[in-house]
């Protein structure tokens, strides 16, 4: 039985812990990756980051793409959406295609 | 021709022509997986956009009602407020096989039967932009979990292409064409020697021949 958590910082998703998802605010790097490799390790199958923090902990993000579990899904904080939860989804479209061709028009 | 040393023998060409066959039949093979898969690849990440937006949009407005809920009152009530979730969400995690691609399923579970029980506050010290805020940041969650698995089903695919192209354009340029030569280059080879000793045999003949009959003597 897996669980779904949130990292961020505290102002991006506190919101989400009313819904049942077990919330994990950070503030520093190492506090951030040091959570992320405990949450990805144990039992958690989808873990949200801000796209803030996930573009500082793209080198550990990056160990857990190829296994099914945890998902890592990058979602926009508080500040806003900085483009790089599509920007994902256009990489995945390279790597596979070889060039974007199905986003490159938009 | 190949890069090795071959020893031009009939067991090598027949050990070589097996290894061609294979490679054919694995080639064309892993060429029918990569075009499947590219063809539910596309499929998927279409999708998986098309969710991505609509989750990223929803999660700006559900912060947008939380930002306008948090001025409507102090911060100490707020964190009250929010301090006991009553909703608990636990994930199953199940597989699906996509040629050969094992991609995750998630299907949830939510503690209390009632998916929209989320309000873990009384509403009396509460400011009405609070619900309104919590109940758009839950109507986007069934959508969050949807690209959650489809996000990381586009990602495993991705790779796994990227592997079977690999193997495809191996096989095509490299293994196929290097077996054809050195196939090539044994054929040649032993008819070479086919014909030398046939040559060599006709001479020895002459020269018993010769040896019986003197031919030459007598003209």
């Amino acid at each position: 039985m897996y669980r779904i958590a949130v990292l961020g910082d505290y102002d991006s998703i506190y919101g989400f812990a009313t819904l049942g998802l077990d919330t994990f605010p950070v503030s520093t790097r190492e506090e951030a990756a040091e959570k992320l490799g405990r949450l990805a390790s144990g039992k958690y199958g989808v873990i949200y980051v801000t796209e803030k923090w996930a573009a500082e902990l793209k080198h550990e993000i990056g160990r857990y793409q190829e296994q099914i579990t945890p998902a890592i899904i990058q979602i926009p904080g508080i500040a806003g959406n900085t483009g790089a939860g599509v920007a994902g989804v256009k990489k995945s479209v390279e790597i596979a295609v070889g060039s974007d061709i199905v986003f490159s028009q938009q | 021709m190949a890069s090795k040393q071959i020893t031009p023998t009939r067991m090598e060409l027949t050990k070589t022509k097996r290894k061609l066959v294979t490679a054919r039949r694995g080639h064309k093979l892993l060429k029918d997986k990569r075009d499947e898969l590219m063809r539910q690849f596309l499929d998927l990440v279409k999708e998986n956009m098309a969710l991505r937006q609509k989750v990223e949009a929803g999660i700006l407005s559900a912060n947008k009602n939380f930002v306008i809920a948090k001025a409507g009152m102090d911060e100490a009530t707020l964190n009250t407020a929010l301090m006991t979730p009553k909703q608990e969400v636990s994930l199953e995690v199940g597989q699906k096989n996509v040629m050969s691609v094992n991609i995750p399923v998630f299907e949830t579970k939510t503690r209390t039967a009632d998916a929209n029980d989320i309000y873990s506050y009384g509403f009396a010290f509460t400011s009405s932009d609070l619900d309104g805020a919590v109940k758009s940041l839950a109507d986007i969650l069934p959508d969050m979990l949807k690209l959650a698995e489809t996000e990381k089903a586009c990602q495993l695919m991705a790779a796994e292409i990227e592997k079977t192209r690999r193997r495809v354009n191996a096989l095509e340029h490299v293994t196929i064409p290097e077996a054809q030569a050195t196939i090539k280059y044994i054929t040649m080879k032993l008819d070479e020697n086919e014909r030398s000793s046939q040559i060599r045999l006709m001479k020895v003949k002459d020269m018993m021949l010769e040896e019986a009959h003197h031919y030459s003597e007598r003209e």
